[in-house]
């Protein structure tokens, strides 16, 4: 018996010490830290993905909290709604973004791009864009060895087998730029998602001349310019023969599309074309880049 | 024991199948285009517009910043247009494209093929022509020769190493240069010597090379300072750092330069486009290139002029073999695979090598198993298999602690991977990577 | 429609070394340990070998078909030698089903779980004769006689350094250890059969002489000196260097690619270590034998030996003012 309770004396006071020594030296050095931080990290994705341009959620919500207002600060995976939240935790009011969303820019597709040699390095874009111009006659284009794919936490892009080109999954994609940042060739561009995920832009970086553009690529911008002269808003600039669309001044009536002598411009999302394109709508967001 | 370079190399089968077969021209074919950039550096700016009428040996670019080499027109005729032409890499740069008419050279060129030992220059003017003749280095790296000859400021060269190594299999165009050309590289040392202000100069020849380093040892008594040291077969011997450790005994310390142990390199190629240039007044407008493969029909050595397309020197060789499966613009280690053989012959073009589909495609890559048989082959003392690791999982900081800058992209690793790993494409990812992010620090 | 042409980085060319080649080659090195043992063991040594040859190749190919489902790659030749190194590391009466338990675990647990070949952290013959030396302890440490032994024992001897500690009377001649005919396990029989072993991997560069010779070094080294001041034959250093399994395991299991260092200092540190760990087991140990636990100890080691050394680099040594 002696020899139990002398086992269970000793432990005990063991587990005690212990537990004073762990308690002092917590309370020597604890950090005091702003109980907001912790607060409004809880209210974050905890996606950890960088998209907000600071190492992690836990950087970002620190940030949050330290910053006088919230210009420039927003999540984008967890979109308006969460930084309302964050905004609310602060007392302060996030202003609105308009949600965006990863767009590749590349439409040359095993039938348009005919391949012209056959790639054998190692399997990344980086290393074949360092390499060289790429498989195709576009060196601009999509090389399709997906470092998009592999730079997404949220499997929102994918390599579409038939095209070789990635395609990014609405539903999924939260704009956190991982993949623009992986591509080498700077195809892939946030763009606004547009009301109903209606979006219109050039499918295309090329900035050969029309001729060679077009020999290389069927579906190339050959820089025109019919959609410049088309478009009622002055939404499209060509610059080095390759036109673009600026996504603030689209209104999105579809005039450029049909003008394209090579369907570069594509359209997302829209229901079948009747007659009459619909009324220029005004957006209600104010962007903040 | 015969010397060479102390850490790490390889020893590729070495296919010298050209060696021995005289350096022979190649007409010339209606067009040339001549690129204008052709050097590291930055791109010339072109000094001709369309309808000139230019003469071989006319500068049609000039050289921009110090880092840059003037490009001369190869052949004579009449400016068609200057336009976006394909590089090795398939990507566009400016170019001059000429429509060929006659062959008419600058006056002040002299073409007789007398031996002009002699040279009243002072080391400035040796430079100047030097730079003016828009000489790079022609054993592939085609850095503008008047840098290098241009020690900087605190720094002092003590000794001129001449490259005479080929330590890429398959190419023999230095070799058959050293063959032909002998005292006109060995003036051109004596040349460079002079520009440099050094006593001594020592040729390194590798010992597959019997011929020339007996012809070279007869001949360099006459010539005093310049010594031919032979040197045992081994891949990458032809680096600069590998050839000043294996004829020296001195090694550069990470992220230095050849000057700070008082060596400058040149290879043979360069010195002789040297001796052209000072003695004959003879811009870098042609040089010979190796045309090889296991099945290339007549594997040669050409003298060409800058300009004319690959396809022509392979239409030399026999044309392309029907089981080509990669062409490579120079070696089969550091060489660019081609995606097209209609890019033009540059400066810097050393050989063209064709390789059979067969041995043209890489297996597939397995797991590493640690067998660190890269670790003893890389030259630099470097572990490769790290290396490439922290690449794929972009850890920059410590791939710059494990001197990932370092490399010299020789390929040894790769060669000898059993599991077939892409190990240099990854390491030559990071170092952009890392130099990028050093760089940026620096600014 | 003109050819395609292949485009790929530098370099072009490759040396044509593969994997299965070095595996091959270590295969090859165990030939002449293997007829030893065919000689002392006769047909024994034979059914152990095959059987845990073909344990070890089927436990991998069922293992990665069906349950990790991707394409079996028993044909690198890993899984042979893991099965011949297992069966160099029993006794030639081992029940098979003992034999088998050990594959699996070799295969399963210690290979495939962490990846399979390249990944795994220590080496599945060792952990899997460790393994079985702590489950089946009576059966792992009762040795038959050799066959070609005229011992009036004939079920069971025992070996040189089991008998080093209890009764060093009956220790065979130094002769007979480097040649091989005591008692022991199927491969550890000749010091002479491993050593062309050892020269063949030598002469093919398979292995470099860094790890054998480290470890055989450190042995000899360690009990020399004790040898010097006490020259009983527990201290012998020659007895330590012929007997047991140390020439099976620095010749063949210590260099495993796989879980030995990369750099040559790393992989004399490993080397050393592993003498180190032996000679002490060996003499104040409870176990006679300590070569396996010296080898996996430092290849849990490994890891941390390849953080703290890097190769010489170029221009390393050369300080220039």
């Amino acid at each position: 018996m002696s020899v139990l309770l002398t086992a269970v004396a000793t432990l005990g006071a063991i587990g005690a010490g212990s537990a004073a020594i762990l308690y002092m030296v917590g309370q020597k050095f604890k950090v005091e830290e702003d109980p907001r931080i912790q607060e409004v990290q809880d209210s974050l994705p905890a996606a950890n993905c960088g998209g907000c341009g600071f190492p992690g959620c836990a950087s970002f919500a620190s940030a949050c909290v330290k910053a006088e207002s919230m210009e420039n600060l927003f999540c984008p995976v967890g979109g308006q709604d969460t930084m309302d939240k964050v905004a609310a935790i602060l007392g302060r009011k996030a202003p609105v973004v308009a949600k965006k969303i990863a767009v590749v820019r590349c439409n040359g597709t095993c039938d348009s791009r005919p391949r012209l040699n056959l790639y054998d390095g190692a399997s990344k874009c980086t290393i074949a864009s360092a390499l060289y111009g790429g498989d195709t006659g576009c060196s601009f284009g999509c090389l399709g060895l997906g470092d998009c794919v592999d730079s997404c936490t949220f499997d929102a892009i994918h390599i579409n087998p038939l095209t070789m080109l990635p395609e990014v999954v609405e539903d999924k994609c939260t704009a956190c730029g991982a993949c623009v940042k992986a591509c080498p060739k700077d195809i892939i561009e946030l763009r606004k998602q547009g009301p109903k995920s209606r979006r219109i832009y050039v499918s295309c970086v090329n900035k050969d001349k029309g001729g060679v553009a077009k020999k290389a690529c069927d579906v190339a911008c050959i820089g025109c310019s019919k959609c410049q002269q088309v478009c009622p808003f002055e939404a499209i600039t060509i610059e080095n023969n390759l036109a673009f669309i600026i996504d603030d001044k689209c209104r999105l009536c579809r005039k450029c599309v049909p003008v394209c002598p090579t369907k570069s411009i594509l359209e997302l999302n829209f229901p079948l074309r009747k007659e009459t394109p619909p009324a220029p709508k005004e957006e209600d967001a104010t962007v903040i880049a | 024991m015969l010397k060479t370079f102390r850490i790490g190399g390889i020893h590729p089968k070495e296919n010298k199948i050209s060696a021995g077969n005289a350096i022979q021209p190649i007409a010339i074919p209606d067009q040339v285009i001549i690129p204008l950039s052709q050097h590291i550096g930055a791109p010339c700016q072109p000094v001709v517009k369309k309808g000139d009428n230019v003469k071989v040996g006319t500068l049609i670019g000039k050289s921009v910043g110090f880092v840059s080499a003037n490009i001369h027109s190869s052949v004579s005729g009449t400016v068609l247009k200057i336009d976006k032409t394909l590089d090795a890499s398939g990507y566009k740069r400016d170019a001059v494209f000429i429509k060929v008419e006659g062959d008419e050279w600058e006056s002040s060129i002299d073409r007789s093929p007398d031996l002009k030992k002699s040279c009243d220059l002072v080391p400035g003017e040796v430079l100047d022509k030097i730079a003016a003749a828009g000489i790079v280095g022609m054993g592939g790296a085609t850095f503008p020769s008047h840098v290098k000859l241009t020690p900087p400021p605190g720094t002092k060269a003590e000794i001129l190493i001449i490259n005479g190594v080929e330590c890429e299999p398959w190419l023999t165009s230095d070799h058959q240069l050293m063959m032909e050309k002998a005292d006109e590289i060995l003036v051109g040392t004596t040349l460079v010597m002079k520009a440099l202000k050094v006593q001594k100069a020592i040729i390194g020849i590798e010992n597959n090379k019997q011929d020339v380093i007996a012809l070279f040892t007869q001949k360099v008594k006459d010539y005093a300072g310049i010594h031919v040291q032979p040197l045992k077969v081994q891949y990458p011997q032809g680096g600069e750092k590998q050839l000043i450790d294996a004829l020296t005994g001195r090694q550069i310390s990470s992220g230095a330069l050849p000057i700070s142990v008082g060596a400058v390199v040149q290879n043979v190629g360069t010195v002789f486009a040297i001796y052209e240039a000072v003695q004959k007044n003879k811009p870098l407008v042609e040089r010979v290139v190796t045309v090889t493969g296991k099945e290339v029909k007549q594997p040669c050595n050409i003298l060409s002029r800058v300009g004319i397309p690959l396809s022509d020197l392979i239409g030399v060789a026999g044309g392309l073999p029907e089981t080509t499966g990669k062409v490579v613009s120079g070696g089969p280690m550091m060489g660019k695979a081609l995606a097209s053989t209609d890019i033009p012959v540059t400066k810097g073009t050393s050989g063209i090598l064709i390789i059979p589909t067969l041995e043209a495609k890489r297996n597939a890559m397995k797991d590493c198993i640690r067998c660190a048989k890269c670790v003893s082959v890389c030259p630099m003392g470097l572990n490769p298999t790290l290396l490439m690791n922290l690449t794929e999982y972009e850890v920059w900081d410590r791939a710059e602690k494990e001197h990932i800058t370092d490399c010299i992209e020789c390929g040894s690793c790769s060669y000898t991977c059993p599991a077939d790993r892409p190990l240099l494409d990854y390491i030559r990812l990071g170092k952009g990577k890392v130099n990028g992010i050093i760089r940026t620090r620096k600014n | 429609m003109e050819q395609k042409l292949i485009v790929s980085p530098s370099p072009h060319v490759h040396s044509g070394d593969t994997i299965e080649k070095n595996m091959y080659n270590v295969l090859i090195a165990l030939i002449p340990a293997f007829l030893v043992a065919l000689y002392v063991f006769r047909l024994d040594a034979l059914i152990i070998t095959a059987c845990a040859v073909l344990f070890c190749v089927g436990f991998e190919y069922l293992i990665v078909k069906y349950i990790m489902k991707k394409t079996p790659t028993v044909g690198d030749g890993s899984a042979i030698i893991t099965g011949v190194l297992l069966a160099f590391n029993v006794p030639a009466d081992l029940p098979l089903w003992i034999l088998a338990i050990g594959c699996l675990f070799a295969i399963g647990v210690v290979k495939i779980s962490f990846g399979g070949l390249g990944n795994n952290i220590f080496n599945p013959a060792i952990a899997g004769r460790i393994f079985l030396l702590i489950s089946f302890p009576a059966q792992m440490t009762t040795w038959p006689a050799a066959a070609t032994a005229t011992a009036t024992d004939a079920v069971s001897s025992a070996t040189v350094l089991g008998n080093l500690k209890l009764s060093p009377e009956t220790l065979p001649s130094l002769q007979t250890m480097f040649l091989g005919t005591e008692a022991g396990s199927l491969g550890e029989m000749s010091t002479l059969a491993l050593l062309i072993g050892l020269f063949y991997l030598l002469w093919k560069k398979t292995i470099t002489w860094h790890i054998p010779f480290s470890i055989m070094a450190t042995v000899a080294l360690f009990t020399g000196i004790l040898y010097a001041f006490d020259p009983v034959p527990l201290y012998n250093p020659l007895i330590h260097l012929f007997s047991g399994g140390l020439m099976l395991g620095a010749i063949f299991m210590a260099t495993d690619y796989v879980t030995s260092p990369m750099t040559r200092k790393g992989m004399l540190i490993y080397g050393v270590g592993i003498g180190f760990v032996t000679v002490a087991i060996r003499l104040w140990g409870a176990y006679p034998e300590g070569v396996s636990f010296a080898i996996l100890l430092m290849n849990a080691l490994t890891p941390l030996i390849n953080n703290y050394t890097s190769p010489k680099r170029f221009g390393e040594v050369v300080k220039h003012g």
